[in-house]
């Protein structure tokens, strides 16, 4: 983004549709792993010094199967989209077909989260995680 | 409104990161699935649960996987190899971050005054992660 273009709410509705999703939610999920492992990180350490304190609320937080259904969202779309962008810039012919390497993406994320998703809540209602 | 900044070419860190953040990141996923297949080897069908072995994926520490059955953790669990793999994941894993967070701050940002201090903030997070990082895979149970 140029310097000093204020782009605001409008910036999200920006034409470059595909692609440009695919970039607004690299860098959401990115924000998101950081947050996660940043907190998860000084919580672990909270719980390895002294037992019982918030670090293991946030923890036990952490490890319930309701919120890793997002961890996992972050994670393996960051992952996929990450090795998307990697394989295009060592082939940039790809560059003409970057919708379709998108639409690609989709088609490998989708199966695989849909998958977790039905582990996780079967296994969340089901008592053993 | 002021002209953009466009960086000389040839190598500088902007192109030096870059290079860093794909070599990084394809490092992460292969550090993730020698990870993953490790733990599926040691005890996934039986003595380890999901969450357990996606925790050995990203971060291979025993204290880690502590609260799993796991009857010995330390056989096979702890040793230089895994230190090496813990090691890396961190300076790979924090480094990846502390760029990425750089690159979408000065997105916003652009070439102020602050930014120097801007990219000092992420230095020094980013040697304090990797301080803690290090603590914990030199400090855990063998």
């Amino acid at each position: 983004m140029a310097y000093g273009k204020y782009t605001g709410f409008k910036g999200w509705l920006y034409k470059g549709s595909t692609p440009y999703i695919n970039f607004a939610l690299h860098r959401l999920t990115a924000m998101g792993i950081i947050l996660f492992v940043g907190v998860h990180v000084a919580a672990s350490f909270s719980m390895q010094q002294t037992l019982g304190t918030w670090g293991t609320t946030i923890n036990i937080i952490y490890e319930s199967w309701w919120f890793q259904i997002a961890v996992i969202f972050c994670v393996l779309f960051h992952t996929l989209n990450g090795l998307r962008v990697v394989i295009l810039d060592i082939w940039p012919q790809l560059l003409k077909y970057s919708r379709e390497t998108v639409y690609l993406q989709w088609a490998v994320f989708i199966p695989i989260y849909l998958l977790t998703i039905f582990i996780l809540v079967m296994n969340g209602f089901g008592g053993s995680a | 409104m002021r002209a953009r900044y466009v960086p000389q070419r040839g190598i500088n860190l902007d192109y030096l990161m870059w290079l860093f953040t794909r070599i990084s990141g394809v490092g992460i996923v292969v550090l993730a699935l020698i990870g993953l297949g490790a733990a599926m080897y040691m005890g996934a069908r039986l003595q380890m649960d999901l969450p357990t072995v996606l925790r050995w994926t990203f971060f291979p520490n025993p204290n880690h996987v502590v609260n799993s059955n796991v009857p010995d953790v330390t056989l096979g669990w702890a040793n230089a190899f895994w230190q090496i793999m813990q090691f890396l994941i961190i300076v790979f894993a924090f480094t990846h971050a502390a760029n990425g967070l750089r690159m979408i701050v000065e997105d916003y940002v652009g070439h102020t005054f602050w930014q120097p201090f801007i990219r000092a903030l992420f230095a020094l997070l980013l040697i304090g992660m990797v301080i803690v990082g290090i603590y914990v895979v030199i400090g855990s149970a063998y």
